[in-house]
C-alpha cells in the first residue's frame, strides 16, 4: 500500500481498504448494492444533492454543531484544552441523523418507498424514523429484544414517529441480530426497499457512504478548532462501535499526520471472549485481533476458534457489536489510528463526570471516550488542544443508570 | 470429469432430473447426520448438500437458522462436518457439496480446508456469502484440489455477472428460485424458469434450482426446466419435527423418497 493511499484512506472501486471491506453477500443482494453504489456515486458528484442535504442538515437537524471549550473537564485533566464536538445537540440527539438524512435522499432518488433499518441503542432507529416521517416513507426498524428492553424510551420514540419496530429474538438479541434480520428483509423485498444502514459497516458502498455523510463532523470541527485555537488539535477521541461517529470526525484529519486519532472500544466487564466488544483486544482468550467476515464486510471480528461469531457485552447497546467498520481495521493496521478500550465502570464514571463538570449528560456510548480524553489531555501541554466527539446525548440512558444505582 | 459432472451426465442418459437434499451437519447430532447422508443416498439423492452451521446465517430463513442453532449447541464444528463426510463416504459414493458461510472456512484456513475437505471426500464447496468478485484466490485453491467451486445466481443477477459467474463455476450452477431467504413456500414463481433460461444462454453447465422447493409436485415442475432440484428447509423441517425420535433417519429417508415418487405420498 502506497503512503499516499493511506493518507487519503480511499477504498478501491469495489470498496476495499487493503484487504478490508468488500462485498460478502448472498448473490441476490449484489444487484441492489451495485445500484446503490451507482446512485451514490452520481449523488456524490451532484451539487444539487449536496445543496439540498446541507440545507436540511442546517434547517432541520441543526448543523453546524458547536465546538465547545470544556473548561472544567480541562481543569480536571490539567493538560491540553478539551473541546467537545456537540453532536448531541442535533435533532434526535446524536450524530446518526447526518447519515440518515443523506441516505433518505438517496432512497428518494431511487424511488424506494419502503425503508428498513437496524438499530442498537435506538439512536439510528429514531433518526431513520424521523427522516422517513419527514419524507412520508414507510419505515420498519429491526431491534434486538435485549436492546428493546434497555432502550425502551427510544422504542417509544420510534413508534411515535410512525415507524414499526420489529423485535428480533434470534441469537444474542442485540445489534448484530437486528442487522441479520434487516438483511433478510432486504433480500426478500429488494425491489421496493431501501436498507438504511446506520454505521460505517456492512457491504460496499455502506462503509464509504456512511463515512462521507458523517465526515461533516470532522470538516466542521477542523474549521472550528483552527479558528478557536489557531492550530490543529493534537488528538481526536471518539467511541467506536461500528465506528461512524469516529470515522466522521477522523476522516477530514487523516492527512494531518501530527493529529493522533484515538478510537475507544467497549471494554465491557472483563477480558475474556463474550465479556467485551473490543475487536482489537489481542489478550489471551479475548477473541479479539482476528480478521473475519461478518455481515458483508471483511474486518476485525470477535469470534471463537471455529469462526463462530462471538457474543459481546457492553453497558451501551450502541457499542455492543462483534465487528468494526473496515476503514477502522485499515487505519489500525497501518498505524494511522490507535484503538484503546474503556470498561463499563469507566464509562459510567465518564458519564457522571461529564454531567457534573459540564452540565452535559452524554450517551453511554460517548461516555466511553471521556476518561480516555482526560488521560490524553493530561499528557499534553496546556497550549495544545484535543477534540472529544460528544456523539450523542444521554437521556435514553438515564433510566438505565438510575437502575444501576439501586 | 468431476464426480458431480459424472452424476449429471448419468442423469441426462437416464432422462431424469436430479434430486439434491440439504441437511445441516450436527442437526440433531453429528452421528445422525452421518446416517442421514447414507440413507438419503439410498433414498435416491443424486448429490447431497451438507450445511456447516454458522452463528449468523443471513441467507437462511427460520427453519435452517434453527437447525444451525441446534448444531452449534451440540458444539459441532467444520472439522466434525468433514469427519462425518469421511465416515459416510466409506458406505456411499454420493457427491457431497459443502455449503457454508465464509467466516468458518476463513478461520479454518482456505488451503487447509481444501486439502482436508478433498481428503474427507467432499466434491464441491458453495459459500453462501462469497461471490466470484471476492473469491480470489479461493477458486484457484479449490480447482487445484479438484474441488468444484459452486456459485449462486439469483433473479436479480445481471446478464453481465451471470456470464462471469458461469465462467468461474464448475460442476453445476445453483439458481436461487426467487428473491428471499431459504424456506419452504407454497408457490413457485416464474422467476426460476426465466433465470434458468438466462443461464442457458451463457453456460453449458447443469443448473440446480433451490430456495422454497418443498413438494414432489414442485420438484417435477423444476425438472421441466432445470437439471436438478435442491430441497433444504422441507427436509430440515422433518428433522426438526422428529427431534430425538429413534426412527428419525428412516422417516426422513421416507420423506425424501416421497419427494421423488409422488404416488406413495398420496396414500
Amino acid at each position: 500500500m502506497q503512503k499516499s493511499q493511506i493518507m487519503r484512506s480511499e477504498p478501491d472501486e469495489h470498496g476495499h481498504w487493503g484487504k478490508f471491506g468488500g462485498r460478502y453477500v448472498p448473490e441476490t443482494l449484489v444487484a441492489p448494492l451495485e445500484e446503490l453504489s451507482e446512485e451514490f456515486t452520481r449523488a456524490r458528484h451532484d451539487n444539487d444533492f449536496w445543496r439540498e442535504l446541507n440545507q436540511l442538515l442546517r434547517d432541520y437537524a441543526g448543523r453546524p454543531t458547536p465546538l465547545f471549550h470544556a473548561e472544567r473537564l480541562t481543569a480536571r485533566a490539567g493538560g491540553a484544552q478539551i473541546y467537545l464536538k456537540r453532536e448531541d445537540l442535533l435533532h434526535t440527539g446524536a450524530h446518526k441523523i447526518n447519515n440518515a438524512m443523506g441516505q433518505v435522499l438517496l432512497a428518494r432518488r431511487m424511488d424506494k418507498r419502503r425503508v428498513i433499518a437496524e438499530t442498537g441503542a435506538g439512536q439510528h432507529g429514531v433518526a431513520t424514523a424521523t427522516v422517513c416521517a419527514l419524507f412520508g416513507l414507510r419505515c420498519i426498524i429491526y431491534m434486538g429484544a435485549e436492546d428493546v428492553r434497555r432502550q425502551a424510551l427510544n422504542v417509544f420514540r420510534i413508534r411515535l414517529l410512525g415507524a414499526e419496530v420489529i423485535t428480533v429474538n434470534a441469537g444474542t438479541r442485540t445489534l448484530k441480530d437486528a442487522i441479520n434480520e434487516a438483511l433478510r428483509d432486504w433480500v426478500t423485498n429488494v425491489h421496493d426497499t431501501y436498507y438504511l444502514l446506520g454505521s460505517a459497516l456492512g457491504p460496499h458502498p455502506y462503509p464509504l457512504m456512511v463515512r462521507e455523510f458523517q465526515s461533516v463532523i470532522g470538516r466542521e470541527a477542523r474549521e472550528q478548532i483552527l479558528s478557536a485555537s489557531g492550530k490543529l488539535p493534537r488528538a481526536l477521541v471518539a467511541c467506536v462501535g461500528g465506528g461512524s461517529n469516529a470515522i466522521g470526525l477522523f476522516h477530514p484529519f487523516i492527512a494531518d499526520e501530527q493529529v493522533r486519532l484515538i478510537g475507544v472500544e467497549a471494554g465491557g466487564r472483563g477480558d475474556s471472549l463474550g465479556e467485551h466488544a473490543a475487536r482489537f483486544h489481542t489478550g489471551a482468550n479475548s477473541g479479539g485481533g482476528r480478521v473475519g467476515v461478518l455481515q458483508g464486510t471483511m474486518s476485525y471480528v470477535l469470534q471463537d476458534p471455529n469462526g463462530q461469531i462471538a457474543t459481546t457485552h457492553s453497558i451501551s447497546a450502541g457499542l455492543d457489536y462483534s465487528a468494526i467498520g473496515p476503514e477502522h481495521a485499515f487505519l489500525h493496521d497501518n498505524g494511522r489510528a490507535e484503538y484503546i478500550r474503556s470498561s463499563d465502570t469507566e464509562a459510567l464514571e465518564g458519564f457522571r463526570l461529564c454531567a457534573k463538570l459540564e452540565g452535559i449528560i452524554p450517551a453511554l456510548e460517548t461516555s466511553h471516550a471521556i476518561l480516555p480524553a482526560i488521560q490524553v489531555a493530561r499528557e499534553l501541554p496546556q497550549d495544545d488542544a484535543i477534540i472529544l466527539n460528544l456523539s450523542g446525548r444521554g437521556d435514553k440512558d438515564v433510566h438505565l443508570v438510575a437502575d444501576l444505582k439501586k | 470429469m468431476s464426480p458431480i459432472g459424472k452424476t449429471f451426465a448419468a442423469l441426462k442418459c437416464r432422462g431424469r432430473g436430479g434430486f439434491i437434499p440439504f441437511i445441516t451437519a450436527g442437526d440433531p447430532d453429528i452421528a445422525t447426520t452421518e446416517l442421514l447422508l447414507i440413507e438419503l443416498a439410498a433414498a435416491g439423492a443424486d448429490i447431497i448438500e451438507l450445511g456447516v452451521p454458522f452463528s449468523d446465517p443471513v441467507a437462511d430463513g427460520e427453519t435452517i437458522q434453527r437447525a444451525s442453532e441446534r448444531a452449534l449447541r451440540n458444539g459441532v464444528t467444520l472439522r466434525d462436518a468433514l469427519a462425518c463426510v469421511r465416515h459416510a463416504k466409506k458406505h456411499v459414493d454420493v457427491p457431497i457439496v459443502l455449503f457454508s458461510y465464509f467466516n468458518p472456512l476463513l478461520k479454518f484456513g482456505e488451503e487447509r480446508l481444501a486439502k482436508e475437505a478433498k481428503q474427507a471426500g467432499v466434491d464441491a464447496i458453495l459459500v453462501t456469502d462469497l461471490t466470484p468478485e471476492e473469491a480470489q484466490p479461493w477458486i484457484e485453491i479449490l480447482v487445484q484440489r479438484e474441488l468444484d467451486p459452486i456459485f449462486l445466481v439469483a433473479p436479480t443477477t445481471s446478464d453481465k455477472r451471470l456470464k462471469e459467474i458461469a465462467r468461474q463455476s464448475r460442476g453445476f450452477i445453483y439458481a436461487v428460485s426467487r428473491a428471499g431467504v431459504t424456506g419452504a413456500r407454497d408457490q413457485m414463481t416464474d422467476d426460476a424458469e426465466a433465470l434458468v433460461k438466462r443461464v442457458r444462454s451463457v453456460s453449458d453447465l447443469p443448473v440446480a434450482v433451490g430456495f422454497g422447493i418443498s413438494t414432489a409436485e414442485q420438484v417435477r415442475q423444476v425438472w421441466h426446466f432445470a437439471e436438478a432440484a435442491v430441497i433444504g428447509s422441507a427436509i430440515v423441517r422433518e428433522i426438526e419435527k422428529l427431534g430425538k425420535s429413534p426412527d428419525l433417519v428412516k422417516r426422513v429417508a421416507e420423506f425424501a423418497r416421497s419427494l421423488l415418487e409422488p404416488k406413495e405420498t398420496s396414500q
